[in-house]
């Protein structure tokens, strides 16, 4: 149980409302720590760490609980779209399926009813299961203030383990994507297929490639990927290029190396899906594999 | 602050602090201790409740966001008093048939679990649906045919 008796939550019903709360307690110095679904939020305090003084519940902004198609390749969700509605999104599931794949692997039903996208791209877990996918699409995210909208690449949105370019008087309050062609390829690795925190996740789209759970932030894998839009495809450079990419520790979900291992594993899952080859199944003894990935 | 909420159709009145645990507040203010703490970080789905139609993790929704909400646990879902075996939900039936339910903590969960899927399940959506309630005692597929079973029940 937390010591929850002291904490302030404000609980704005519009958005306008919010930005402004935002703003009073940035100029004060005492900065709202942004609530959505609470699951990342909970989990946290739960063990036992501190609560922020003040929280802003964003849960009553019901405007931002959208998810919409937008123009020809086009998806626009709102700062409240929570997993379930992705899933759930007949868009989504046209435009861009391993999102729906990713979200269906957020914990259980009951996180996916909570948790929001906007959430897990703040809350900044290297491990987030939603955001791989989202920064293989070139997602970008749109924050507001009082007077002011800005939009930054997803690619560039993250500064450092769990910090963001967010400050304090903003809100996410939607995330853009124009989904890129070529083939959608989605993989965790997790110790057992539901419930499980990755110990290493991959999105790509075309040559576009995304790791969790191999920095201190989710990466594009940059040199992997200059080799195949290059036109290369031979396995064992891509494999090489890809341990340069990445920079894994050992942590409580796994070990440096075996992330190493199945990062090259899913690069050779990958690879001949991506000229549309029907081999995206990996043998299934590989560590790491043990069901095929969700190819598209 | 004060909340108010419906909770098994019942209208309730609570003075709690705004981040308190929808859990907490269940289990203490409103003695509604069948709903169970498991985990306390959304792994186990023990004390999964419906908050206006879908299944939540009662250990990580701040009581503050269910003011104003219909909150289902497993008390409402039998008719107390009388012959209770008999009106126990049909669900709850179901579990006893298939003797779904060892050691009894993941039961409440799994039936508000199972309550929230929706009717047309089939095997591997009820698995999907439940994949957020863990068991250590059936193996699950003793639950799964209990579930089917009603569900079934429910389609006729």
């Amino acid at each position: 149980m937390i010591a929850a008796a002291n904490v302030d939550v404000l609980r704005p019903r519009h958005l306008k409302d919010a930005l402004m709360m935002l703003r009073v307690a940035a100029d004060e110095g005492r900065p709202l720590v942004p609530m959505a679904g609470g699951t990342d939020l909970f989990v946290t305090l739960n063990a036992g760490q501190k609560p922020a003084a003040r929280y802003l519940d964003l849960w009553r902004l019901d405007k931002l609980r959208s998810v919409a198609a937008d123009g020809r390749r086009g998806l626009v969700f709102g700062g409240l779209a929570t997993f379930t509605d992705c899933i759930e999104s007949k868009a989504v599931q046209k435009r861009l399926p391993i999102l729906v794949d990713a979200a269906r692997q957020v914990g259980g039903v009951q996180i996916q009813n909570r948790g929001t996208l906007a959430g897990n791209i703040e809350n900044g877990s290297p491990a987030a299961d939603g955001v791989p996918v989202l920064m293989a699409a070139d997602a970008t995210i749109v924050l507001r203030s009082l007077d002011d909208e800005r939009r930054v690449p997803l690619a560039s949105y993250y500064t450092g383990y769990r910090k963001t370019v967010r400050r304090a008087d903003e809100l996410i309050v939607a995330i853009e994507i124009d989904v890129p062609d070529g083939p959608q390829w989605f993989h965790k690795v997790g110790t057992r297929a539901a419930q499980a925190i990755s110990k290493v996740v991959m999105a790509a789209i075309g040559h576009r490639v995304a790791l969790g759970s191999v920095a201190p932030v989710i990466v594009r894998a940059h040199k992997l990927e200059a080799y195949v839009a290059a036109g290369g495809r031979d396995l064992a450079e891509a494999k090489r290029l890809a341990g340069a990419d990445v920079s894994p520790i050992d942590d409580v979900r796994s070990t440096a190396e075996y992330r190493r291992r199945v990062v090259e594993n899913l690069v050779a899952a990958w690879l001949p899906s991506l000229d549309g080859g029907g081999a995206a199944r990996p043998a299934k003894r590989a560590a790491g594999l043990d069901k095929p990935p969700a190819s598209r | 602050m004060k909340l108010k909420l419906h909770v098994n159709g019942e209208k309730k009145s609570v003075d709690v602090p705004p981040m308190k645990r929808l859990l907490d507040t269940l289990r203490e203010e409103l003695e509604l201790t069948g709903t169970k703490e498991g985990c306390g970080e959304g792994e186990c789905g023990a004390c999964t409740v419906i908050v206006d139609g879908t299944a939540v993790n009662a250990c990580l929704v701040p009581s503050c966001q269910v003011d104003g909400c219909d909150v289902q646990t497993v008390e409402g879902i039998a008719r107390a008093g009388g012959k209770q075996a008999a009106r126990l939900h049909r669900l709850q039936r179901a579990f006893l048939e298939h003797g779904a339910a060892q050691c009894g903590i993941c039961t409440p969960g799994m039936l508000m679990a199972a309550l929230a899927l929706p009717k047309r399940a089939t095997l591997d959506e009820i698995r999907a649906g439940l994949a957020g309630n863990l068991c250590r005692c059936t193996g699950y597929m003793k639950i799964y045919d209990a579930v089917a079973q009603f569900l079934d029940g429910e389609r006729r």
